[in-house]
């Protein structure tokens, strides 16, 4: 490109702090040790997450969810949360149904996929209360592993001319070898993430099945993890088949044992979602007044997650998640 | 001719639009119909891809997520978003589907928000997810979509997705990659294209039972027309047949 090429970029606010060295800093003493890590989810939603935190939350939206965490979040009361809204969905309605945000990247909110729209979430972002960022799926996607790769920004082409580009706080470059146009995306390392896997073991060598979205970059990016897993397995079982080990320990601050802990989100080959119940939501979700109770009951009353699935059909109800699941429900 | 609706007939066009051997990233609901409906009939080698990962799935059913079981139920690959958004990066997809609240004369789409002000949105839709990047990423972006002059606007809120910017070679000069964007646009009432150089809308195809004067009217902004317009080709029995038995026998998209 010979002619002077303007250079734009994004004039929204970025929410965390891309200095690669600032993350070495953190992650030169993060702990390196290969023990056990088994707590409660109380205990290390106490332990990892601060009020004013950036967090990030795993898998898809309603998707292998660690609710029991997103729960907790809400329980505890914590607030000021900045967040990645990466298909964030039911995760999404949990958090802001706990009024515990107050700054939010956006790829997708508010919305349910195929579901509709969550009228709560909707509200809190249209109040102007909630200090919002434009992205996109691939660009957080891409921010997080510029920051598992240790970098403070990934190169793209895609955004650039948008209005989505406008609002965000990306920036535009020009490539040192061909002269062409990319955007840069700036590094996101999260405070806290909160992951849901298949098994895993005492340490946090973790297995995940079926598509993995973002999780694996937002172990290594994010500086403080806690993993809930279906079940814990030995650590002879990730040393058996060491290919499948998805998340090492050494990424993982916690693990917390949550059978159904995606529920009412789907886990590939366990259980399905439960549609039910993510339909009540969206309906009382109209009322304020309703939601505002509904939420009290369901999350804040309950005393951990299990009273919470117990409130919503017990394990009958997970069987026939289960059996919706492997398509055996009609048969 | 067999009775159809709108809807069916949209799908049935898209279906038609995705030749054997290609690649094409869906979301759910419609777009998920067509490539189902496109496999069934002409082109068994279509590779189906989703967003959060699954690409080549037997569907057993429509997926409510781009990210739940069912888009890698016996699939070729569960792979990862960064890894499907970096293939479409690369230039091995070929197409893909958007949607939105409003479409300009280029292609662009809005799907975050109605209103002026950023911060505060008179109305607030859930933003771009994958769609800016499949649309910046993918050869060819086709829109399904009911046609009227509010969504199909000259003034549009908010550019989320890209088509062709604003016209002409604005689309590649703002950086996105070379000989992508906007290829067509299927509505209840017509199919149309781009004009090579300005890159405007341009209607193809007339749907059955409507005329130019309909089209126009439900559209906010003037339309170019092609020099030989023909009627949209109406759906086939086996298309309507395997659609209503095969991809979505619950009606759930083609009952709306």
């Amino acid at each position: 490109m010979n002619k002077a090429v303007e250079l734009k970029q994004g004039q929204n606010q970025l929410f965390s702090d891309p200095n690669a060295d600032k993350a070495r800093e953190f992650f030169r003493n993060k702990s390196r040790a290969m023990v056990n890590k088994v707590t409660t989810v109380d205990e290390a939603v106490k332990r990892l997450v601060k009020d004013g935190d950036y967090i990030a939350i795993g898998g898809f939206g309603a998707n292998r969810i660690p609710t029991a965490v997103l729960h907790e979040i809400a329980r505890q009361g914590k607030k000021n949360l900045a967040f990645a809204g990466h298909t964030a969905t039911h995760d999404m309605q949990i958090l802001v149904g706990g009024e515990c945000i107050d700054r939010l990247d956006i790829a997708y909110v508010i919305g349910l996929e195929a579901r509709g729209l969550s009228p709560n979430a909707r509200r809190a972002v249209e109040s102007g209360k909630i200090k919002l960022t434009e992205w996109t799926n691939a660009t957080l996607s891409w921010r997080i592993k510029a920051a598992a790769m240790g970098l403070s920004f990934l190169p793209a082409r895609n955004i650039m001319g948008t209005d989505t580009f406008k609002y965000s706080a990306a920036k535009e470059i020009l490539c040192p070898f061909t002269g062409q146009k990319f955007a840069a995306f700036p590094a996101l390392y999260p405070d806290f993430a909160a992951i849901h896997v298949h098994e895993c073991d005492v340490y946090g060598n973790a297995h995940v099945f079926g598509s993995t979205v973002s999780d694996q970059d937002l172990a290594k990016a994010s500086k403080r993890v806690v993993i809930t897993t279906e079940r814990i397995i030995s650590n002879d079982e990730i040393r058996r088949q060491p290919t499948a080990t998805f998340i090492p320990f050494w990424c993982v601050d916690a693990v917390v044992e949550v059978p159904y802990g995606s529920y009412p989100g789907n886990m590939p080959y366990e259980y399905f979602s439960d549609e039910e119940h993510i339909r009540q939501w969206l309906k009382i979700e109209r009322d304020p007044e309703e939601f505002r109770k509904f939420f009290k009951r369901q999350i804040l009353d309950t005393k951990n997650f299990y009273e919470y699935l117990e409130l919503n059909g017990g394990i009958a109800r997970m069987l026939k998640l289960r059996a919706i699941e492997h398509l055996t429900h009609n048969r | 001719m067999a009775d159809f609706n709108a809807m069916e007939l949209m799908i049935c066009v898209a279906a038609r639009n995705l030749e054997d051997g290609a690649t094409v990233v869906v979301g759910t609901g419609a777009p998920c119909a067509a490539a189902m409906l496109s496999q069934k009939t002409h082109s068994p080698n279509l590779t189906i891809m989703f967003e959060a990962g699954g690409v080549a799935p037997i569907l057993p059913s429509m997926p409510i997520s781009v990210g739940d079981s069912r888009t890698f139920h016996k699939a070729i690959l569960a792979s990862s978003m960064p890894d499907i958004m970096e293939t479409c990066q690369r230039g091995m997809v070929d197409y893909t589907f958007l949607g939105g609240a409003q479409i300009d004369m280029y292609g662009n789409i809005n799907s975050t928000m109605i209103g002026t002000n950023h911060a505060k949105p008179k109305v607030r839709f859930p933003g771009s997810g994958g769609a800016n990047d499949l649309a910046s990423l993918c050869w060819r972006t086709m829109v399904m979509t009911p046609q009227d002059s509010k969504r199909f606007t000259d003034k549009i809120d908010f550019i989320t997705s890209p088509g062709y910017l604003s016209g002409g070679n604005s689309r590649y000069e703002a950086g996105l990659p070379k000989g992508t964007g906007p290829y067509r646009i299927i509505t209840n009432m017509a199919i149309m294209g781009f004009d090579d150089t300005s890159k405007r809308m341009k209607v193809l195809n007339i749907n059955p039972g409507y005329n130019r004067t309909d089209i126009q009217d439900n559209c906010g902004f003037e339309l170019l027309w092609a020099d030989r317009i023909t009627e949209t080709e109406p759906p086939r029995e086996d298309e309507l047949r395997i659609l209503r038995e095969e991809v979505d026998p619950h009606r759930y998209i083609i009952g709306r």
